[in-house]
């Protein structure tokens, strides 16, 4: 497969402050890449480069061997849902989403045809006559993604899409991104700092911290074989025993082995949470609710994972 | 405290403000709007009747007609001029880091903070006649032959006034331009429109209520401004408010002056309401 975007040491300097550092990433046609780190990790900064809002200092990015960073932001037919959403309050749903085929000098009929067609895709064909302030966040998040998607652009730049929506409908609308994404087949960039969010999401995981790439790999790969602590404490919580880094989930109650006393129990419906005092420090344990007696606050208990000490 | 003191409170608190509103403004006014009927001549004084001899007169005279047509003329035209300089000079200044932002502000700001006179008699100064600093060096230089026409005309006291009046719009406009979604202007560019598209297309409709709101801000200081009018129109070229402040202290025909004030008082706030319900109808849907 050849590559389909390349980022080559992408660099970006604010006055002093290196904000991305010798960036490179190669993204396959069709693939769904999320940058995730916490905020002022460059996340959102590489994002802006490859939009064109925010000249690079070093580095180049190509676009099936073209040179992107050539091309102005207005000709470079990318796709991008902004946090905010930046729909314009003052058209119609319809007319927001007809503005990029507008400018592309679509005609009048074809453009037509396809604004009901990517109204349709994202689930709001009964919303084309109402303005952006009469809908919800969430429908607004699917007029952006429908505005961004039907000038059918090269790649989908989504800058932190659903983090403005609660918990609930984050998890619906991931569902739907990701089966939206399938069905148009379109290249995707997602910015984040919601690790879960970008390990349902995306085909790559590229962890970003302080503007440098720490990992870049499948969700589950990183999250099973973390190549630095950063990366293993950013992606889920993770108990340091003896040396080793192990995950709670990982770990049961047994018979013998590591002997502690549980501190705290919490109920979280579909699992329990325990932090448990053992000679090796406190061990966050999640075990899953399969209905069994568990062991309460205060019980002696005996930890186990995979390669038991 | 009882109860009824408790639901009174909030009146009593007011009401001292509310009797100097009463006694500043609304009784002069009911005393001006009674003026208004009462008759006058030149050697028995007012005569406390009640005609309609004054309205009939403001309201058919052609004289009157003329002053009133000029004032909403001028105050047309600094409004036009003010929105078509003060809505691109917010944009700038929007668009300005600071300290350059503060600084402009303040450049912006700088004709409030002159005396109406002193800034009027500038303009006068500039242009007033031959002796005119303006005039004298464009016609020294050669591109005019006769002094650039200022003083007693329409065009002086629109420039005169469009110069005082255009801080109100460049802050309605920028008022509005903290509203938009910074992120709006990049996400046309992203679907492919150039930096004019993005102006008249993205930006101009969602600024039009604050460009709308400076106008009738604009509108309604221009038609009853004095000061600019009366220095640079003065007895030769009168609008309504000259108009008024003449017959009151010159000709001292209190009632048609009367008349004539309550008259722009009326036209201005039916103007100024009248435009403001179609604004709010026109944008209700969009911005509420």
């Amino acid at each position: 497969m050849t590559t389909f975007l390349t980022l080559d040491g992408l660099t970006k300097k604010f006055g002093t402050h290196l904000a991305v550092d010798g960036l490179s990433l190669e993204v396959e046609k069709g693939e769904f890449i999320a940058l995730l780190g916490p905020s002022g990790c460059g996340k959102t900064t590489t994002l802006q480069m490859i939009a064109g809002f925010v000249d690079p200092t070093a580095g180049a990015i190509r676009l099936e061997g073209r040179d992107l960073l050539a091309i102005k932001p207005a000709k470079r037919g990318l796709g991008i849902v902004f946090q905010s959403y930046a729909l314009f309050p003052h058209m119609t749903v319809a007319e927001n989403v007809a503005f990029g085929l507008e400018m592309q000098g679509v005609a009048a009929a074809e453009r037509t045809k396809r604004v009901a067609e990517t109204l349709e895709l994202v689930g709001l064909g009964a919303f084309a006559a109402r303005f952006p302030r009469q809908m919800s966040g969430g429908q607004q998040q699917r007029v952006a993604l429908a505005r961004a998607l039907v000038i059918r652009p090269n790649i989908l730049l989504l800058d932190e899409p659903l983090s403005n929506l609660d918990a609930k409908l984050r998890e619906e609308m991931q569902i739907e991104l990701r089966q939206i994404q399938r069905t148009v087949g379109t290249t995707t960039i997602l910015v984040t700092h919601d690790q879960a969010e970008a390990m349902a999401l995306s085909d790559r995981i590229v962890v970003m911290n302080q503007g440098r790439a720490e990992q870049i790999g499948p969700p589950h790969e990183a999250y099973e074989r973390p190549a630095t602590p950063f990366v293993a404490n950013f992606l889920g919580k993770t108990n340091l025993v003896n040396g080793t880094t192990v995950r709670p989930e990982k770990i049961s109650f047994a018979v013998s082995g590591l002997a502690g006393k549980v501190r705290t129990r919490i109920f979280q419906g579909n699992h329990w949470l325990y932090q448990v005092d053992t000679d090796s420090g406190l061990v966050t344990v999640i075990r899953q609710n399969t209905g069994e007696t568990m062991p309460a606050e205060g019980d002696q208990v005996h930890l186990a994972w995979g390669a038991t000490p | 405290m009882g109860r009824h003191a408790v639901r009174a409170a909030p009146y009593l608190l007011s009401l001292p403000a509310l009797l100097l509103f009463a006694g500043v403004v609304v009784v002069p006014l009911l005393m001006t709007v009674l003026l208004s009927f009462h008759d006058w001549g030149q050697y028995k004084g007012i005569e406390p009747v009640f005609i309609l001899k004054n309205w009939h007169e403001v309201l058919t005279d052609s004289y009157f007609l003329e002053m009133f047509g000029r004032t909403f003329r001028i105050a047309f035209f600094v409004t036009l001029l003010a929105a078509m300089f003060g809505a691109p000079e917010a944009y700038i200044l929007n668009r300005m880091k600071s300290p350059w932002r503060g600084l402009f502000l303040l450049v912006i700001l700088g004709p409030l903070l002159i005396s109406v006179v002193a800034r009027t008699l500038g303009w006068a100064l500039l242009f007033g006649g031959n002796s005119g600093l303006v005039n004298k060096a464009l016609m020294s230089a050669g591109l005019i032959s006769a002094p650039l026409p200022f003083m007693f005309t329409e065009t002086g006291m629109v420039v005169a006034l469009a110069h005082v009046l255009m801080p109100y719009m460049v802050l309605a406009v920028w008022a509005a331009l903290q509203r938009l979604d910074p992120q709006i202007e990049n996400a046309a560019v992203a679907l492919g429109a150039g930096p004019f598209t993005v102006l008249r297309r993205i930006v101009l409709p969602q600024v039009m209520p604050g460009i709308l709101s400076g106008a009738i801000i604009v509108f309604a200081l221009a038609a009853s401004a004095f000061a600019t009018p009366a220095i640079i129109g003065g007895r030769r070229l009168k609008v309504a408010s000259t108009l008024a402040y003449d017959e009151f202290l010159n000709t001292l025909n209190w009632p048609l002056g009367a008349a004539v004030a309550v008259l722009l008082l009326v036209a201005l706030v039916a103007i100024v309401v009248g435009a403001s319900r179609l604004v709010e109808r026109r944008y209700a849907q969009v911005f509420g």
